[in-house]
């Protein structure tokens, strides 16, 4: 079976925001897999080690997402593929999702699978965008997998219900939380993932044009939320709190 | 000159990190409390390959450098000492002599299993009359046909009770220049061996610390580490790696209790505003920040060396001395930054105070460690 993982490196959830020039600054900060990825990630090895095959991990990004790809590899996934994003200008989820396509029409697969998200922007758009351009199916937020042959069955989660789904490769899944549970690298997978072969690829050997890959979306401003403010705690008898709650709601917060 | 850890060191600090907080924290105070061993937690270390990290694969080890067994003692010691000193104790003390100067068949057998984690590493030394004046010993081995009859005892051997053999150290022969000392590897289970669990210790209440009883243990001449006569020499050397173990170590201690005393300076509300407005309390965890800085630093340069095959012995001594005295002050400072807090178990402050004093006494006194470097810088 050949799967493929589609990954990004983000900022570690530990990570403070600071804002630079209006640009969210990356200066000393540590970086990870997109959880959710990570689960994509323990889900390919998983169907691999069952299935047999390869797994295959590629990301978009700068230099330094190379380090993701590695530490996929440290858990178990057997090749990598990096596109170089420098070229890339204004690039969002559509960008995104074209420069894989064009990496994955070269490719042989049977599943795609992938984060529902990335932590950091949050727009769940990529992969459902990318099975799009593949023109085959997708189930997203999936917490359960199971293959047999062609056939596929996926638990989806739909804000706390799940939905049963028959489907058949090839296909595009992207992972929720709960689909498992994601291992540790092992100390010799991570000092055998450097001699795993990594591809690096820019837009020229892909034949896009940078033009085309313009992102559709355009950023106005990048701020930080509102710093919380204490809460209040109401005193007095129930009847005068109840009084007091909604009457704040309706004239300060303004929600009712 | 590079600063930046390499990949493999970076990706180990993270798998480090990441299982001390998901696997190591969360029972560690329970531990510390009912004084139970880790052992889970190294057969989780063992699955993962672990145990013999600074060790070939062909040994069962994962080929990583000293630096990354540092990282990976910090880390531990980050959250809980305890299972620190007895991972460092394991691979620098346990595996290590095997690996320095076990004959290949004595590799196959002994040091197979401690890196496959199946059983603990232990080495035993320290008798209650000889510390690092080894011409104290007084633990006798004599030949008798094909084999050595052992007797004597030693104190405060880390892991012993989880170990299924371990190299120690006896007289073979009394030369007018001093005892001739020779080290052998001892199963546990040999007849005439005792390993006995009964110290009350101030701190790192999980760890294993044991006496060992031996009355005629027999044990054929094959189990000899080495040469006869080679085992102080041995045991310098051991110490020389065990020494990196231990600086690693306190700068884990001094890590977690720095991080401890910064996150509650933030929070605590005094005067009407947080503490870490105070420039007393801004001052106290400065010097904390940068003494940790620079011995980390230090402890990385010895295991550098260390992996350069160079000599370390001086930088060594330095960043185990320099380590553990700060480890000392920067757990005092962060009982002090929490107050009345700081002195009850619930705030991990008080744990790590307890448990940092061992880093200025194990492997070498911090008095040793300044003999060892007067010695070294030629006084």
């Amino acid at each position: 079976m050949d799967i493929l993982v589609c990954l990004k490196q983000t900022f570690d959830t530990e990570e403070r925001i600071v804002i630079e020039d209006g640009q969210i600054s990356d200066d000393g900060v540590e970086f990870v897999i997109n959880p959710y990825d990570e689960y994509a990630v323990e889900e390919a090895i998983r169907l691999r080690d069952e299935h047999g095959g390869e797994v295959t991990v590629i990301t978009v990004g700068p230099d330094r997402a190379e380090q993701a790809l590695r530490t996929a590899m440290a858990m178990g996934a057997d090749k990598g593929i990096i596109v170089d994003d420098e070229d890339l200008e204004n690039a969002d989820e559509y960008s995104i999702a074209r420069v894989l396509a064009a990496v994955i029409k070269d490719l042989d697969f049977d599943i795609i699978l992938g984060g529902y998200m990335a932590i950091d922007d949050g727009s769940a758009q990529v992969g459902p965008r990318l099975a799009e351009l593949l023109e085959i199916p997708h189930i997203s937020t999936i917490t359960k997998l199971t293959i047999d042959g062609e056939s596929v069955e996926a638990e989806k989660d739909v804000e706390g219900d799940v939905e049963y789904i028959q489907s058949k490769l090839p296909i595009l899944v992207t992972a929720q939380q709960g689909l498992n549970d994601p291992r540790y690298p092992s100390l010799p997978g991570i000092m055998k993932a450097k001699k795993k072969p990594l591809e690096q690829l820019d837009l020229d050997d892909l034949d896009l044009d940078e033009e085309d890959l313009e992102g559709k979306t355009e950023t106005l401003e990048v701020f930080l939320p509102p710093e919380k403010e204490a809460g209040k705690i109401l005193e007095g008898e129930l009847d005068e709190q109840v009084k007091e709650l909604v009457q704040r709601l309706q004239s300060e917060a303004k929600v009712i | 000159m590079d600063f930046d850890l390499t990949e493999e060191q970076r990706m180990i600090r993270k798998l480090l990190r990441d299982f001390a907080e998901g696997e190591v924290a969360p029972g560690a105070d329970e531990r510390d409390r009912t004084k139970v061993f880790p052992r889970d937690v190294f057969k989780k270390m063992a699955d993962l390959n672990m145990m013999g990290l600074p060790f070939p694969e062909e040994y069962g080890g994962a080929g990583a450098d000293s630096i990354s067994f540092a990282i990976a003692v910090e880390e531990l010691s980050r959250v809980c000492a305890s299972t620190g000193i007895s991972y460092s104790a394991h691979v620098s003390l346990g595996c290590a002599p095997l690996y320095l100067f076990g004959t290949e068949e004595q590799k196959k057998e002994y040091l197979v299993p401690l890196c496959r984690g199946e059983t603990m590493g232990a080495f035993g030394l320290t008798e209650p009359g000889a510390g690092s004046d080894a011409g104290g010993t007084r633990t006798t081995a004599v030949k008798e046909g094909d084999e050595w009859v052992i007797n004597g005892s030693k104190c405060f051997i880390t892991n012993a009770s989880y170990s299924d053999f371990l190299a120690l150290t006896a007289v073979t022969s009394k030369e007018p220049e001093g005892p001739e000392i020779t080290a052998f590897i001892v199963p546990t289970d040999t007849e005439g061996f005792q390993v006995i669990d009964n110290y009350i210790k101030l701190g790192l209440h999980s760890s294993n610390t044991t006496e060992l009883v031996l009355e005629d243990v027999r044990i054929p001449h094959q189990n000899i580490l080495g040469e006869v006569g080679h085992g102080f020499k041995q045991f310098l050397v051991t110490l020389d790696g065990g020494r990196i173990g231990i600086g690693a170590m306190a700068v884990g201690i001094a890590q977690g209790a720095y991080e401890a005393a910064l996150q509650y300076a933030r929070e605590r509300t005094q005067f009407g505003q947080s503490i870490s407005k105070f420039q007393v309390i801004q001052h106290k965890l400065a010097d904390m920040a940068m003494n940790i800085e620079l011995a980390r630093n230090m402890v990385y340069k010895a295991a550098w060396l260390k992996d350069c095959g160079r000599r370390f012995t001086k930088e060594a001594s330095i960043c185990k001395l320099f380590a553990s005295e700060m480890a000392m002050r920067v757990c005092d400072q962060a009982v002090q930054i929490h107050g009345g807090y700081g002195y009850m178990h619930d705030y991990r402050v008080e744990r790590f105070f307890r448990d940092v004093k061992l880093t200025e006494i194990g492997e070498g006194t911090s008095e040793i460690q300044r003999m060892v470097i007067a010695r070294e810088i030629g006084c």
